[in-house]
């Protein structure tokens, strides 16, 4: 078949049927409070890792409740588990626990 | 006996008739329909105490039962004039009424969602408006477009409101917590459905939405997304296909649902502009104008003329019935300055 330097691309838009909510249950099961998320971003605005870098708990966080984890484990380093954002959290929402059962998620997944 | 007329059997004109009748007026109540509170006849439970409409329903009409209202039901008034002392009221058959005051409550109707086709209403089985969804609650038999269980359902808010396209660039404040009251009951009768509302601002103005929203998310497990569904498109097994924009993080999503539910927003009702237009009180959007939205909020300018409930804007049922009661007060007020 000649080959004419065209190909099907996969569209960018993420697609919510195929995404597997299951992993957000299981987390969701493991810190409660990450259900009451509303996503206001004082997590993100007072995080000391997103000052200096582009690390974003807030857009993170939301990723992996959308079922998208690409490149999640190695953004997550990046926190320093600091527990600001466990303080000024309106909801009550548990982040430092959040970060800790991601990362413990991810690294389960992988094995 | 001084006389009142009053337009409109809903929970505004239901609350002003049972007041002024308790201070000696004499009321004429006129009703289109044949009965009284055809909206919230509709509805299944109330926000947010989830309290059932049936009793409240039955509550109001109580409240009519008093010697000194009289109820001219399947009356439509379609013009009402002053005469110089008092005003005539003349109905779709020319029968003629006088009375000294008149209280305009003509209330409310729900947006044409076929307005918004790119949404589908109409054109495809999955996609119900929300008085079709209270419905279904209130029947409990909540099924898609082929009479099977919805796996999956999505709510859309701000369907006819704070859209320019559809000239209605005011927001209908009641639709954001109707979805969350409808996705609560959604869930208590289909436990294993998933539901998602989106949304572009969720206004929980009133007491006790914020936690209704709360409980939303952390008991009955509904997911709220940040953004508005630009079109829905049928799959080839007939479910619909939704597209938006994750707002939130910036990443366009496509999903595909058994039923999208279009929350749709309040207008002026045919009766409120009618009279309106008739009288010269009517203001932006069709909805009857008032002096001042602060202290004279039933007072539409003209003599012995008031308005209340949601023919002035869109109005929660509790804020109709206070309406309803304080337009009661201004008019008793405007009787005894009367000779």
């Amino acid at each position: 078949m000649p080959e004419f330097g065209f190909s099907i691309k996969k569209p960018r838009s993420e697609n919510l049927d195929v995404t597997a909510k299951a992993k957000y249950e299981e987390l969701a099961r493991r810190v409660p409070s990450f259900k009451r998320c509303f996503q206001c971003g004082c997590c993100s605005a007072t995080c000391s890792a997103r000052q200096f870098t582009d690390y974003n708990i807030r857009r993170l966080h939301t990723m992996f409740r959308r079922g998208n984890t690409e490149g999640l484990a190695e953004e997550l380093r990046k926190c320093m588990l600091c527990g600001k954002c466990v303080l000024v959290c309106p909801r009550g929402v548990n982040l430092r626990q959040l970060i800790i059962n991601m990362r413990k998620m991810l690294e389960e997944e992988k094995k | 006996m001084k006389k009142t007329a009053i337009i409109g059997a809903g929970p505004a004109g239901i609350e002003a008739a049972s007041v002024l009748a308790g201070s000696g007026v004499e009321v004429l109540l006129f009703e289109k329909s044949e009965t009284p509170l055809s909206n919230l006849k509709d509805k299944a439970f109330l926000f947010p105490d989830f309290s059932a409409a049936s009793d409240m329903v039955s509550e109001l009409e109580d409240k009519l039962l008093k010697d000194n209202i009289t109820r001219c039901f399947g009356t439509e008034i379609v013009e009402i004039k002053w005469k110089g002392t008092e005003w005539q009221l003349v109905s779709g058959k020319s029968e003629a009424w006088y009375a000294d005051s008149v209280l305009i409550a003509t209330g409310y109707s729900t947006f044409d969602a076929r307005r918004k086709e790119e949404l589908g209403y109409g054109i495809y089985k999955g996609v119900v408006t929300s008085l079709e969804m209270e419905k279904m609650i209130r029947e409990g038999n909540i099924v898609n477009g082929h009479g099977d269980m919805p796996k999956r359902i999505a709510f859309l808010q701000c369907v006819g409101s704070r859209d320019e396209k559809s000239g209605n660039h005011y927001c209908s404040k009641v639709c954001c917590v109707t979805a969350v009251k409808q996705a609560i009951e959604v869930r208590k009768q289909l436990p294993r459905t998933d539901l998602t509302v989106f949304y572009m601002d969720l206004r929980m103005w009133g007491q006790g939405f914020e936690e209704m929203y709360r409980t939303a998310q952390e008991k009955y497990g509904i997911d709220f997304i940040r953004g508005r569904i630009s079109e829905a498109a049928a799959t080839f097994d007939d479910r619909v296909q939704i597209k938006t924009e994750d707002t939130l993080l910036g990443m366009p999503l496509r999903t595909t649902v058994d039923l999208l539910v279009l929350m749709v927003g309040m207008e002026a009702s045919a009766g409120t502009r009618t009279l309106g237009a008739s009288c010269g009180i009517g203001g932006e959007y069709g909805f009857i104008k008032t002096i001042s939205p602060h202290l004279y909020d039933n007072d539409t300018g003209k003599p012995g003329l008031f308005a209340a409930g949601t023919c002035k804007r869109p109005l929660s049922i509790w804020d109709s019935i206070n309406d309803g009661r304080s337009a009661a007060i201004a008019i008793k007020d405007y009787l005894d300055t009367l000779p």
